[in-house]
């Protein structure tokens, strides 16, 4: 089961490799170009077009790529001048403190609402989650940033504003991106609780004497959670393209705000290796979702196993 | 047998053991339960039990049979309180000569632990995601005893419900049951925590009719062995006759007659009671051909007024139409709501 979904990931990873590569190239604007300046001589941006192998027929060039793909080595960022994956490793343990923290915080305050509400639908607590979560899903991320900043940072000095150093200047990024996360999850669990709670299930576990929060607790949410789980593992994807706006708005250094540089600039190289490491960790994230929807739901364990 | 030590060195986990108290374990009394309409304004409701009553005596099982509709479920789970929200109740059920309907009922002390609930779909019955053993055993574990114990009972109560091989079988999922054996382990869930009185509401509806007669004999030998008491919920008059001592026949949330239950299936005392026994082809007599009931059953929701039977009856007249008839005792233990029971009944 494993071995088939890791299979397929191989297969999405080419895939991805390949449409990279294509959009790369069919993007307007000569990177050589770009990077010498309006002042550069023909001859120059022929040279660094060898240089940077822009010069050979596609097919060989992309050969060539998929064999540095494979290598992890995405060769030199012209602008940075040393190998573009350093830059991204470089880069990598900001982005991944901030996702993390970000889902952490998401999955807390996602399945506690989530949780509360569902357990007694059509309830105050349930009316004032509901419309709390569509606010926070529909006011865009780099507005909540900003008004973060405004509240935290700037008018109740409790906060940094921006940059890295200490645990306090990760809180307001973080939780910006959490919002619109901590929605889902919130949303979501209430639903599946709620549909939960009027399992007959529910019924015979009440009829043994539980009180309403053990069948909560010790029923419910168990069965609630499968479906929590496949969307956490799903939309940690999309969370790192959330982070990508989040690190411009505070200035964390991670991959987000190397990425946008390098697109502004058609360093190629690091685009490369940023997106795909980026696919390649939504790949291994829906595999472990998948691995853990089929721990927590017996009857397809069951399945798999056959 | 560990089921009956466990019974003894817990007589009642709940501490409330009972007062000694005359009269049955279970009075039903003018049972009411009021249900919101389900499309109504608020405050709009329905009444879909009717003042029903009857006994429940320790020891005895008791059908409760009636058409779809006729509040046959509501009834038992009133019981047990687990109605739907929003429901209310009026009347009395005497338990242990306690009204469970008082406010101040602590129902978390009686569920599981002195009246249980096996349900008619063991697979939707049974949490999907947790196994038997857990399942079967929570009750005591909740209960604080320890983890050999609680397994000691589990693997016995399970073989006390007919499930094989039980130590190896307490691992599995609901899914990797049977149907049959689901409802076994349903039983075995029900009876973990040493009730006297077991809810049965249509336990073998949802099963193979090759499984159905095991499964109530089962329930019948545990009922026995045990000194249960039991309601067994049904539609089904040769359930009723094959299991029960005692019958309470529904009708449109109101009870139309109750007896032993040989006598009124032999000898009803209601005539709804004797054209619902005509229904039934072996119940009765020999004969294959079976009447059906004419006309379709009254709901709670639009119910007729007077006798709600009344556009159904062969003996109706404009008496029934206007007048609610109440439950006589028309023979010693025949108890029978028809103005014109004599007229059916021959003592
Ligand atoms: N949750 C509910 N809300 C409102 N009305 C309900 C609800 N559940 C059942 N009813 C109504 O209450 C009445 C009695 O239902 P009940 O389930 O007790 O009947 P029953 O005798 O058990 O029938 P069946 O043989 O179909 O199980 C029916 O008319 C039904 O439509
Ligand atoms: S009261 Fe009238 S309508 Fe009702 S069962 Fe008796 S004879 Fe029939
Ligand atoms: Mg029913």
């Amino acid at each position: 089961m494993v071995v088939r979904r890791l299979l397929i990931g191989v297969f999405v990873m080419w895939g991805a490799a390949s449409v990279i590569f294509v959009i790369v190239r069919a993007a307007p604007g000569d990177p050589a170009a770009v990077f010498l300046g309006p002042d550069a001589t023909k001859e120059q941006i022929a040279r660094l077009t060898a240089t940077l192998g822009l010069d050979k027929p596609l097919f060989e060039q992309y050969v060539r790529y998929l064999g540095d793909v494979l290598r992890l080595d995405f060769g030199e960022s012209y602008r940075l001048g040393r190998p573009a994956m350093e830059a991204v490793f470089e880069r990598l343990p900001a982005t991944v403190d901030l996702t993390l923290t970000a889902t952490a915080i998401a999955v807390v305050a996602g399945l506690a609402l989530g949780l509360v509400a569902g357990s007694r639908p059509g309830g105050a607590v349930d009316r004032v989650v509901s419309a709390a979560t569509i606010a926070l899903q529909s006011f865009p991320t780099f507005w909540v940033g900003i008004m973060l900043v405004l509240t935290f940072a700037l008018g109740l000095r409790l906060l940094p504003s921006a940059g890295v150093g200490t645990p306090a200047h990760l809180v307001l990024p973080a939780v910006t991106l959490a919002f619109p996360f901590t929605a889902i999850v919130a949303r979501l669990t209430r639903s599946s609780v709620t549909e939960s709670m009027r399992e007959p299930y529910v019924q015979t576990a009440r009829s043994k004497g539980l009180s309403e929060r053990q069948v909560l607790l010790g029923h419910a949410l168990r069965n609630s959670l499968i479906p929590v789980v496949t969307i956490v593992g799903l939309q940690m994807g999309a969370l790192m393209g959330g982070a990508v706006i989040v690190e411009n708005v505070f200035a964390w250094p991670g991959l987000g705000s190397l990425v946008v540089d390098a697109v502004a600039n058609r360093d190629y190289a690091v685009v490369q290796a940023v997106t795909l490491l980026i696919a390649g960790i939504v790949m291994v994230l829906n595999i472990v979702a998948d691995v853990l929807y089929i721990r927590l739901d017996p009857r397809i364990r069951t399945e798999a196993r056959s | 047998m560990m089921g009956g030590r466990v019974t003894a060195q817990h007589p009642d986990k709940s501490g409330t053991a009972d007062p000694p108290h005359d009269g049955p374990l279970l009075r039903v009394e003018g049972l009411v339960v009021d249900l919101p309409r389900p499309d109504g304004a608020a405050g709009d409701t329905v009444r879909v039990v009717d003042g029903v009553s009857f006994d429940v005596p320790a020891g005895t099982t008791v059908g409760l049979i009636g058409e779809s509709g006729s509040g046959k479920t509501m009834t038992a789970l009133s019981v047990i309180g687990l109605l739907p929200d929003h429901a209310t109740t009026g009347g009395e059920l005497v338990w242990r000569g306690k009204n469970l309907l008082r406010p101040d009922t602590d129902w978390r002390r009686v569920r599981g632990h002195q009246i249980s609930m096996i349900f008619q779909d063991p697979l939707a019955a049974l949490n999907p995601s947790i196994t038997i053993g857990r399942q079967v055993g929570e009750i005591l574990r909740r209960a604080g005893r320890p983890r050999a114990e609680v397994r000691h009972a589990v693997i016995d109560l399970l073989d006390r419900a007919g499930v094989p091989d039980p130590e190896r079988r307490m691992n599995s999922y609901p899914h990797e049951f049977s149907g049959g054996l689901r409802q076994r382990a349903m039983i075995a869930l029900a009876l973990a925590g040493s009730p006297s009185l077991l809810l049965a509401d249509e336990p073998t509806t949802a099963l193979d009719v090759t499984v159905q007669a095991r499964i109530l004999r089962l329930l019948r030998s545990i009922q026995r062995e045990q000194g249960l008491a039991m309601l067994l919920v049904t539609h089904d008059l040769r359930v009723v006759a094959h299991v029960a001592d005692e019958v309470v026949v529904m009708y449109a949330g109101r009870v139309a007659e109750r007896g032993p239950a040989g006598a009124v299936l032999r000898r009803p005392a209601h005539p709804y009671t004797r054209a619902l026994a005509a229904s039934v082809p072996a119940v009765r007599t020999k004969t294959a051909l079976a009447d059906p009931l004419p006309g379709s059953p009254a709901t709670p929701a639009n119910r007729p007024s007077g006798c709600a039977f009344h556009p159904r009856c062969p003996l109706a007249r404009d008496r029934c139409k206007a007048e609610v008839p109440q439950a006589r005792e028309v023979a010693p233990g025949r108890w029978s709501a028809c103005h014109f029971a004599e007229e059916v009944f021959t003592p």
